[in-house]
Protein backbone atom coordinates (compact mmCIF):
# COMPACT_ATOMS: atom_id res chain seq x y z
CA UNK A 1 0.00 0.00 0.00
CA UNK A 2 2.94 2.37 0.66
CA UNK A 3 3.86 2.21 -3.03
CA UNK A 4 0.30 3.12 -4.02
CA UNK A 5 0.22 6.19 -1.74
CA UNK A 6 3.69 7.26 -2.92
CA UNK A 7 2.56 7.13 -6.57
CA UNK A 8 -0.69 8.95 -5.77
CA UNK A 9 1.19 11.70 -3.89
CA UNK A 10 3.75 11.94 -6.71
CA UNK A 11 1.06 12.30 -9.39
CA UNK A 12 -0.82 14.94 -7.43
CA UNK A 13 2.41 16.86 -6.82
CA UNK A 14 3.43 16.80 -10.50
CA UNK A 15 -0.03 17.96 -11.60
CA UNK A 16 0.04 20.72 -8.98
CA UNK A 17 3.48 21.84 -10.20
CA UNK A 18 2.16 22.13 -13.74
CA UNK A 19 -1.13 23.73 -12.68
CA UNK A 20 -1.36 25.72 -15.90
CA UNK A 21 -2.49 22.44 -17.47
CA UNK A 22 -5.34 21.84 -15.03
CA UNK A 23 -6.31 25.51 -15.36
CA UNK A 24 -6.34 25.11 -19.15
CA UNK A 25 -8.56 22.03 -18.87
CA UNK A 26 -10.97 23.91 -16.59
CA UNK A 27 -11.18 26.71 -19.17
CA UNK A 28 -11.83 24.13 -21.88
CA UNK A 29 -14.68 22.61 -19.82
CA UNK A 30 -16.21 26.08 -19.32
CA UNK A 31 -15.93 26.78 -23.06
CA UNK A 32 -17.69 23.53 -23.90
CA UNK A 33 -20.59 24.40 -21.60
CA UNK A 34 -20.85 27.81 -23.24
CA UNK A 35 -20.89 26.18 -26.67
CA UNK A 36 -23.69 23.84 -25.60
CA UNK A 37 -25.67 26.83 -24.31
CA UNK A 38 -25.18 28.76 -27.55
CA UNK A 39 -25.96 25.71 -29.70
CA UNK A 40 -29.28 24.98 -27.94
CA UNK A 41 -30.33 28.62 -27.84
CA UNK A 42 -32.43 30.56 -25.33
CA UNK A 43 -34.98 27.77 -24.66
CA UNK A 44 -34.67 27.66 -20.83
CA UNK A 45 -36.80 24.51 -20.52
CA UNK A 46 -34.61 22.59 -22.97
CA UNK A 47 -31.40 23.79 -21.31
CA UNK A 48 -32.62 22.82 -17.85
CA UNK A 49 -33.85 19.42 -19.01
CA UNK A 50 -30.51 18.52 -20.60
CA UNK A 51 -28.19 20.30 -18.16
CA UNK A 52 -26.87 17.06 -16.67
CA UNK A 53 -25.98 15.75 -20.14
CA UNK A 54 -24.05 18.93 -20.97
CA UNK A 55 -22.13 18.78 -17.69
CA UNK A 56 -21.15 15.14 -18.15
CA UNK A 57 -20.27 15.56 -21.83
CA UNK A 58 -17.89 18.39 -20.95
CA UNK A 59 -16.38 16.25 -18.14
CA UNK A 60 -15.89 13.31 -20.55
CA UNK A 61 -14.28 15.51 -23.21
CA UNK A 62 -11.91 17.20 -20.78
CA UNK A 63 -11.08 13.88 -19.10
CA UNK A 64 -9.63 12.38 -22.26
CA UNK A 65 -7.06 15.18 -22.39
CA UNK A 66 -6.30 14.77 -18.69
CA UNK A 67 -5.97 11.00 -19.02
CA UNK A 68 -3.76 11.25 -22.11
CA UNK A 69 -1.29 13.31 -20.06
CA UNK A 70 -1.43 10.91 -17.14
CA UNK A 71 1.12 8.43 -18.50
CA UNK A 72 3.08 10.94 -20.56
CA UNK A 73 5.25 11.79 -17.56
CA UNK A 74 5.96 8.07 -17.04
CA UNK A 75 7.11 7.59 -20.63
CA UNK A 76 9.08 10.84 -20.97
CA UNK A 77 12.28 9.40 -19.51
CA UNK A 78 11.20 5.78 -19.03
CA UNK A 79 10.11 6.35 -15.44
CA UNK A 80 7.49 3.61 -15.78
CA UNK A 81 10.14 1.00 -16.54
CA UNK A 82 12.25 2.45 -13.76
CA UNK A 83 9.40 1.92 -11.31
CA UNK A 84 8.76 -1.65 -12.47
CA UNK A 85 12.45 -2.49 -12.01
CA UNK A 86 12.60 -1.16 -8.41
CA UNK A 87 10.27 -3.26 -8.28
CA UNK A 88 6.95 -1.47 -7.82
CA UNK A 89 3.91 -3.71 -8.08
CA UNK A 90 1.95 -2.94 -11.28
CA UNK A 91 -1.34 -2.80 -9.38
CA UNK A 92 0.10 -0.08 -7.12
CA UNK A 93 1.02 1.96 -10.22
CA UNK A 94 -2.46 1.52 -11.69
CA UNK A 95 -4.46 2.30 -8.56
CA UNK A 96 -2.18 5.21 -7.61
CA UNK A 97 -2.62 6.80 -11.01
CA UNK A 98 -6.35 5.97 -11.27
CA UNK A 99 -7.00 7.57 -7.87
CA UNK A 100 -5.06 10.69 -8.86
CA UNK A 101 -7.02 10.88 -12.13
CA UNK A 102 -10.31 10.45 -10.24
CA UNK A 103 -9.40 13.34 -7.95
CA UNK A 104 -8.47 15.72 -10.79
CA UNK A 105 -11.58 14.75 -12.79
CA UNK A 106 -13.67 15.41 -9.69
CA UNK A 107 -12.10 18.85 -9.31
CA UNK A 108 -12.85 19.62 -12.97
CA UNK A 109 -16.44 18.36 -12.58
CA UNK A 110 -16.94 20.53 -9.48
CA UNK A 111 -15.54 23.50 -11.40
CA UNK A 112 -18.20 23.08 -14.11
CA UNK A 113 -21.09 23.10 -11.60
CA UNK A 114 -21.41 26.86 -10.90
CA UNK A 115 -21.20 27.50 -14.65
CA UNK A 116 -23.96 24.94 -15.27
CA UNK A 117 -26.05 26.53 -12.50
CA UNK A 118 -25.78 29.93 -14.21
CA UNK A 119 -26.17 28.75 -17.81
CA UNK A 120 -28.66 25.90 -17.44
CA UNK A 121 -30.22 26.53 -14.02
CA UNK A 122 -28.90 23.17 -12.84
CA UNK A 123 -30.11 22.59 -9.29
CA UNK A 124 -27.78 20.25 -7.43
CA UNK A 125 -28.95 21.50 -4.00
CA UNK A 126 -31.99 19.18 -3.78
CA UNK A 127 -30.01 16.14 -2.71
CA UNK A 128 -26.40 17.22 -2.03
CA UNK A 129 -25.36 13.82 -0.69
CA UNK A 130 -26.78 11.91 -3.64
CA UNK A 131 -25.37 14.46 -6.07
CA UNK A 132 -21.89 14.17 -4.50
CA UNK A 133 -22.11 10.38 -4.77
CA UNK A 134 -22.98 10.62 -8.49
CA UNK A 135 -20.04 12.98 -9.10
CA UNK A 136 -17.55 10.70 -7.31
CA UNK A 137 -18.87 7.48 -8.86
CA UNK A 138 -19.16 9.02 -12.33
CA UNK A 139 -15.60 10.34 -12.30
CA UNK A 140 -14.22 7.13 -10.77
CA UNK A 141 -16.11 5.04 -13.34
CA UNK A 142 -14.33 6.89 -16.14
CA UNK A 143 -10.93 7.19 -14.43
CA UNK A 144 -10.38 3.43 -14.07
CA UNK A 145 -10.79 2.40 -17.74
CA UNK A 146 -9.27 5.75 -18.75
CA UNK A 147 -6.11 5.08 -16.77
CA UNK A 148 -5.85 1.59 -18.26
CA UNK A 149 -6.15 2.84 -21.83
CA UNK A 150 -3.91 5.80 -21.11
CA UNK A 151 -1.22 3.33 -20.03
CA UNK A 152 -1.79 1.10 -23.05
CA UNK A 153 -1.66 3.96 -25.58
CA UNK A 154 1.05 6.02 -23.87
CA UNK A 155 3.78 5.04 -26.34
CA UNK A 156 1.61 5.61 -29.43
CA UNK A 157 2.27 8.71 -31.51
CA UNK A 158 -1.49 8.96 -32.12
CA UNK A 159 -2.46 8.63 -28.46
CA UNK A 160 -4.63 11.78 -28.46
CA UNK A 161 -6.75 10.15 -31.16
CA UNK A 162 -6.66 6.53 -30.00
CA UNK A 163 -7.56 7.18 -26.38
CA UNK A 164 -11.06 8.61 -26.99
CA UNK A 165 -11.71 6.06 -29.77
CA UNK A 166 -10.97 3.20 -27.36
CA UNK A 167 -12.35 4.80 -24.21
CA UNK A 168 -15.67 6.32 -25.25
CA UNK A 169 -17.44 3.03 -26.11
CA UNK A 170 -16.34 1.60 -22.76
CA UNK A 171 -17.60 4.52 -20.64
CA UNK A 172 -21.02 4.79 -22.31
CA UNK A 173 -22.75 2.91 -19.43
CA UNK A 174 -21.04 5.15 -16.83
CA UNK A 175 -21.96 8.34 -18.70
CA UNK A 176 -25.54 7.14 -19.19
CA UNK A 177 -25.99 6.25 -15.51
CA UNK A 178 -24.33 9.50 -14.39
CA UNK A 179 -26.52 11.65 -16.64
CA UNK A 180 -29.70 9.82 -15.60
CA UNK A 181 -28.91 10.00 -11.88
CA UNK A 182 -27.89 13.68 -12.07
CA UNK A 183 -31.03 14.52 -14.02
CA UNK A 184 -33.28 12.78 -11.51
CA UNK A 185 -31.55 14.36 -8.51
CA UNK A 186 -31.69 17.87 -10.02
CA UNK A 187 -35.11 17.84 -11.75
CA UNK A 188 -37.12 15.70 -9.35
CA UNK A 189 -37.38 11.97 -8.80
CA UNK A 190 -41.03 11.09 -8.13
CA UNK A 191 -40.50 7.35 -8.75
CA UNK A 192 -37.31 7.09 -6.68
CA UNK A 193 -35.21 5.89 -9.61
CA UNK A 194 -32.04 7.77 -8.69
CA UNK A 195 -31.06 5.10 -6.16
CA UNK A 196 -31.23 2.44 -8.86
CA UNK A 197 -28.95 4.47 -11.15
CA UNK A 198 -26.56 4.99 -8.24
CA UNK A 199 -26.57 1.21 -7.80
CA UNK A 200 -25.66 0.83 -11.47
CA UNK A 201 -22.75 3.26 -10.97
CA UNK A 202 -21.53 1.31 -7.93
CA UNK A 203 -21.68 -1.95 -9.91
CA UNK A 204 -19.85 -0.42 -12.88
CA UNK A 205 -17.15 0.94 -10.59
CA UNK A 206 -16.67 -2.44 -8.91
CA UNK A 207 -16.32 -4.05 -12.34
CA UNK A 208 -13.98 -1.45 -13.82
CA UNK A 209 -11.73 -0.98 -10.79
CA UNK A 210 -11.20 -4.72 -10.34
CA UNK A 211 -10.91 -5.70 -14.02
CA UNK A 212 -8.77 -2.74 -15.13
CA UNK A 213 -6.32 -3.21 -12.23
CA UNK A 214 -5.95 -6.87 -13.15
CA UNK A 215 -5.53 -6.17 -16.88
CA UNK A 216 -3.04 -3.34 -16.30
CA UNK A 217 -0.84 -5.61 -14.18
CA UNK A 218 -0.98 -8.29 -16.88
CA UNK A 219 -0.20 -5.94 -19.76
CA UNK A 220 2.46 -3.75 -18.20
CA UNK A 221 4.51 -6.59 -16.78
CA UNK A 222 4.67 -8.63 -20.00
CA UNK B 1 34.68 -13.79 -5.63
CA UNK B 2 33.52 -17.22 -6.75
CA UNK B 3 29.76 -17.15 -6.19
CA UNK B 4 28.14 -16.66 -9.60
CA UNK B 5 25.61 -13.85 -9.74
CA UNK B 6 24.94 -14.18 -13.46
CA UNK B 7 24.93 -17.51 -15.29
CA UNK B 8 23.96 -17.36 -18.95
CA UNK B 9 24.03 -20.29 -21.34
CA UNK B 10 23.41 -19.82 -25.07
CA UNK B 11 21.56 -16.63 -24.19
CA UNK B 12 19.82 -15.26 -27.29
CA UNK B 13 17.44 -12.46 -28.12
CA UNK B 14 15.73 -11.81 -31.41
CA UNK B 15 14.04 -8.62 -32.65
CA UNK B 16 11.99 -9.60 -35.68
CA UNK B 17 14.34 -11.46 -38.02
CA UNK B 18 17.52 -10.07 -36.44
CA UNK B 19 19.37 -11.76 -33.61
CA UNK B 20 20.53 -8.97 -31.27
CA UNK B 21 22.25 -11.56 -29.06
CA UNK B 22 23.22 -15.02 -30.27
CA UNK B 23 24.25 -18.01 -28.12
CA UNK B 24 26.08 -16.05 -25.45
CA UNK B 25 27.70 -17.97 -22.59
CA UNK B 26 28.60 -15.84 -19.59
CA UNK B 27 29.30 -16.10 -15.89
CA UNK B 28 29.82 -13.09 -13.64
CA UNK B 29 30.80 -13.58 -10.01
CA UNK B 30 29.80 -11.69 -6.91
CA UNK B 31 31.68 -8.44 -6.34
CA UNK B 32 33.23 -8.56 -9.80
CA UNK B 33 33.49 -5.52 -12.06
CA UNK B 34 32.63 -6.78 -15.52
CA UNK B 35 32.94 -4.77 -18.72
CA UNK B 36 30.96 -5.18 -21.94
CA UNK B 37 32.37 -3.51 -25.03
CA UNK B 38 31.33 -3.48 -28.65
CA UNK B 39 30.33 -1.18 -31.47
CA UNK B 40 26.94 0.44 -31.94
CA UNK B 41 24.22 -2.19 -32.29
CA UNK B 42 26.48 -4.99 -31.06
CA UNK B 43 24.01 -6.05 -28.33
CA UNK B 44 25.43 -4.37 -25.20
CA UNK B 45 22.24 -2.58 -24.19
CA UNK B 46 20.12 -5.62 -25.06
CA UNK B 47 22.29 -7.78 -22.82
CA UNK B 48 22.04 -5.31 -19.91
CA UNK B 49 18.27 -5.06 -20.33
CA UNK B 50 17.89 -8.85 -20.31
CA UNK B 51 20.04 -9.09 -17.19
CA UNK B 52 17.88 -6.45 -15.50
CA UNK B 53 14.72 -8.44 -16.47
CA UNK B 54 13.41 -5.40 -18.39
CA UNK B 55 13.52 -7.51 -21.54
CA UNK B 56 12.83 -11.25 -21.80
CA UNK B 57 15.27 -13.53 -23.60
CA UNK B 58 14.18 -15.41 -26.72
CA UNK B 59 16.26 -18.55 -26.15
CA UNK B 60 18.85 -19.97 -23.79
CA UNK B 61 19.28 -20.35 -20.07
CA UNK B 62 19.71 -17.53 -17.56
CA UNK B 63 20.05 -17.49 -13.79
CA UNK B 64 20.56 -14.31 -11.79
CA UNK B 65 21.37 -14.80 -8.10
CA UNK B 66 20.62 -18.46 -8.89
CA UNK B 67 17.04 -17.55 -9.77
CA UNK B 68 15.04 -17.90 -12.97
CA UNK B 69 14.07 -14.46 -14.37
CA UNK B 70 10.81 -15.87 -15.73
CA UNK B 71 9.44 -17.13 -12.44
CA UNK B 72 11.31 -15.00 -9.87
CA UNK B 73 11.51 -11.67 -11.66
CA UNK B 74 10.42 -9.58 -8.66
CA UNK B 75 13.07 -11.12 -6.39
CA UNK B 76 15.79 -10.40 -8.95
CA UNK B 77 14.55 -6.84 -9.49
CA UNK B 78 14.65 -6.15 -5.75
CA UNK B 79 18.39 -6.92 -5.74
CA UNK B 80 19.45 -5.28 -8.99
CA UNK B 81 19.41 -1.81 -10.52
CA UNK B 82 19.74 -0.64 -14.11
CA UNK B 83 21.19 2.68 -15.21
CA UNK B 84 20.14 2.97 -18.83
CA UNK B 85 20.28 5.73 -21.43
CA UNK B 86 17.00 7.09 -20.05
CA UNK B 87 17.38 8.35 -16.47
CA UNK B 88 13.86 7.24 -15.31
CA UNK B 89 13.25 10.52 -13.49
CA UNK B 90 10.30 12.90 -13.34
CA UNK B 91 11.11 16.11 -15.18
CA UNK B 92 8.72 18.31 -13.19
CA UNK B 93 10.07 17.29 -9.77
CA UNK B 94 13.30 18.35 -8.10
CA UNK B 95 16.24 15.98 -7.73
CA UNK B 96 15.56 15.41 -4.02
CA UNK B 97 11.87 14.74 -4.66
CA UNK B 98 12.81 12.22 -7.35
CA UNK B 99 15.23 10.42 -5.04
CA UNK B 100 12.84 10.43 -2.08
CA UNK B 101 10.21 8.79 -4.29
CA UNK B 102 12.65 6.05 -5.35
CA UNK B 103 13.65 5.44 -1.72
CA UNK B 104 10.01 5.22 -0.62
CA UNK B 105 9.07 2.91 -3.51
CA UNK B 106 12.04 0.69 -2.64
CA UNK B 107 10.86 0.58 0.98
CA UNK B 108 13.77 2.61 2.33
CA UNK B 109 14.09 5.74 4.41
CA UNK B 110 14.32 8.86 2.21
CA UNK B 111 17.94 10.11 2.11
CA UNK B 112 18.06 12.45 -0.86
CA UNK B 113 20.69 14.88 0.45
CA UNK B 114 23.10 12.01 1.25
CA UNK B 115 22.63 10.54 -2.24
CA UNK B 116 23.00 13.90 -3.99
CA UNK B 117 26.16 14.55 -2.01
CA UNK B 118 27.54 11.17 -3.12
CA UNK B 119 27.23 12.16 -6.80
CA UNK B 120 28.46 15.74 -6.37
CA UNK B 121 25.10 17.47 -6.71
CA UNK B 122 23.65 20.01 -4.32
CA UNK B 123 20.06 20.12 -3.09
CA UNK B 124 18.17 22.43 -5.45
CA UNK B 125 14.45 23.22 -5.53
CA UNK B 126 14.18 23.63 -9.31
CA UNK B 127 12.75 20.86 -11.52
CA UNK B 128 15.08 18.36 -13.16
CA UNK B 129 13.85 19.66 -16.54
CA UNK B 130 16.34 22.53 -16.15
CA UNK B 131 19.34 20.28 -15.43
CA UNK B 132 22.21 19.83 -17.87
CA UNK B 133 22.86 16.40 -19.43
CA UNK B 134 25.76 15.78 -17.05
CA UNK B 135 23.72 16.68 -13.97
CA UNK B 136 20.96 14.34 -15.12
CA UNK B 137 23.52 11.57 -15.48
CA UNK B 138 24.74 12.19 -11.93
CA UNK B 139 21.14 12.13 -10.72
CA UNK B 140 20.63 8.82 -12.53
CA UNK B 141 23.64 7.46 -10.59
CA UNK B 142 22.10 8.71 -7.34
CA UNK B 143 18.88 6.92 -8.33
CA UNK B 144 20.85 3.70 -8.79
CA UNK B 145 22.54 4.12 -5.39
CA UNK B 146 19.13 4.75 -3.78
CA UNK B 147 18.15 1.19 -4.64
CA UNK B 148 21.15 -0.27 -2.72
CA UNK B 149 21.63 -2.94 -5.42
CA UNK B 150 23.57 -6.20 -5.16
CA UNK B 151 23.88 -6.13 -8.94
CA UNK B 152 24.43 -2.79 -10.72
CA UNK B 153 23.92 -2.80 -14.49
CA UNK B 154 25.29 0.40 -15.97
CA UNK B 155 24.97 1.43 -19.61
CA UNK B 156 27.57 4.01 -20.68
CA UNK B 157 28.58 5.22 -17.20
CA UNK B 158 30.84 7.97 -18.60
CA UNK B 159 28.37 9.34 -21.12
CA UNK B 160 27.61 13.12 -20.83
CA UNK B 161 29.99 13.54 -17.90
CA UNK B 162 32.92 15.95 -17.53
CA UNK B 163 36.42 14.70 -16.54
CA UNK B 164 35.59 15.23 -12.89
CA UNK B 165 32.49 13.11 -13.46
CA UNK B 166 34.65 10.32 -14.93
CA UNK B 167 36.61 10.14 -11.67
CA UNK B 168 33.39 10.22 -9.69
CA UNK B 169 32.01 7.26 -11.68
CA UNK B 170 35.23 5.28 -11.11
CA UNK B 171 35.07 6.04 -7.40
CA UNK B 172 31.38 5.08 -7.18
CA UNK B 173 31.96 1.78 -8.96
CA UNK B 174 34.94 0.99 -6.71
CA UNK B 175 32.77 1.69 -3.66
CA UNK B 176 29.90 -0.42 -4.98
CA UNK B 177 32.25 -3.30 -5.70
CA UNK B 178 33.98 -2.99 -2.31
CA UNK B 179 30.57 -3.28 -0.69
CA UNK B 180 29.99 -6.65 -2.39
CA UNK B 181 27.94 -5.30 -5.29
CA UNK B 182 28.53 -6.88 -8.70
CA UNK B 183 29.01 -4.21 -11.36
CA UNK B 184 28.33 -4.94 -15.02
CA UNK B 185 28.89 -1.98 -17.30
CA UNK B 186 28.88 -1.29 -21.01
CA UNK B 187 31.17 1.44 -22.25
CA UNK B 188 32.75 2.87 -25.39
CA UNK B 189 35.66 4.25 -23.36
CA UNK B 190 37.39 0.90 -23.68
CA UNK B 191 40.83 1.82 -22.31
CA UNK B 192 39.56 3.68 -19.27
CA UNK B 193 36.89 1.12 -18.38
CA UNK B 194 39.23 -1.85 -18.96
CA UNK B 195 41.68 -0.50 -16.36
CA UNK B 196 38.97 -0.64 -13.72
CA UNK B 197 37.34 -4.00 -14.47
CA UNK B 198 38.50 -7.55 -13.84
CA UNK B 199 36.99 -9.24 -16.88
CA UNK B 200 35.46 -8.13 -20.14
CA UNK B 201 33.25 -9.33 -22.97
CA UNK B 202 33.63 -8.04 -26.52
CA UNK B 203 30.48 -8.24 -28.60
CA UNK B 204 30.06 -7.96 -32.33
CA UNK B 205 26.65 -8.36 -33.99
CA UNK B 206 25.33 -10.04 -30.86
CA UNK B 207 28.08 -12.64 -30.69
CA UNK B 208 30.93 -12.99 -28.25
CA UNK B 209 34.33 -12.22 -29.85
CA UNK B 210 36.36 -12.07 -26.66
CA UNK B 211 35.77 -13.09 -23.06
CA UNK B 212 38.64 -12.82 -20.64
CA UNK B 213 40.78 -10.45 -18.58
CA UNK B 214 39.69 -6.84 -19.07
CA UNK B 215 43.27 -5.70 -19.46
CA UNK B 216 43.44 -7.45 -22.85
CA UNK B 217 40.12 -6.24 -24.25
CA UNK B 218 41.46 -2.96 -25.74
CA UNK B 219 43.79 -5.02 -27.92
CA UNK B 220 40.98 -7.39 -28.92
CA UNK B 221 38.80 -4.36 -29.71
CA UNK B 222 41.47 -2.82 -31.93
CA UNK B 223 42.11 -6.10 -33.72
CA UNK B 224 38.43 -6.53 -34.39
CA UNK B 225 37.72 -2.99 -35.57
CA UNK B 226 40.93 -1.72 -37.13
CA UNK B 227 42.76 -4.85 -38.14
CA UNK B 228 45.81 -6.09 -36.23
CA UNK B 229 48.01 -3.26 -34.94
Amino acid sequence: MNQLWTILAKDLRIEWRTKTRIFGLACYAATLLLLFAFAVGPDRRMLEAHASAYVWMSVVSVSTLLLAQSFHQEIESDALEGMLLIPVKPWAIFYGKALANTLWMLILAIFTLPIAVVLFELNPGGSPLGFSAVLVLGCAGMAAPGSLYSGLTARLASQQLMLPVLLFPLVVPTVLASVKATNLLCNGDPMGQATAWLGVLVALNLLYWSLCGFLFAKVVDE
Amino acid sequence: MSTPVIEAEALSRRFGQRWALARLDLTVNQGEKFLIVGGNGSGKTTLLRILSTALPRSLGGLKIFGKDPDSERQTIRAQSALLSHQPAIYEDLSSSENLDIVCKLAGQTPRASELLNAVGLSVRPDPVRFYSAGMRKRLAFARLLAQRPALALIDEPYGQLDPEGFDLVDDLMDRLSAGGCTVVMASHLVDRAAERCERALLLEAGQSRYLGPAVDVPKAWRVLHKGSQ
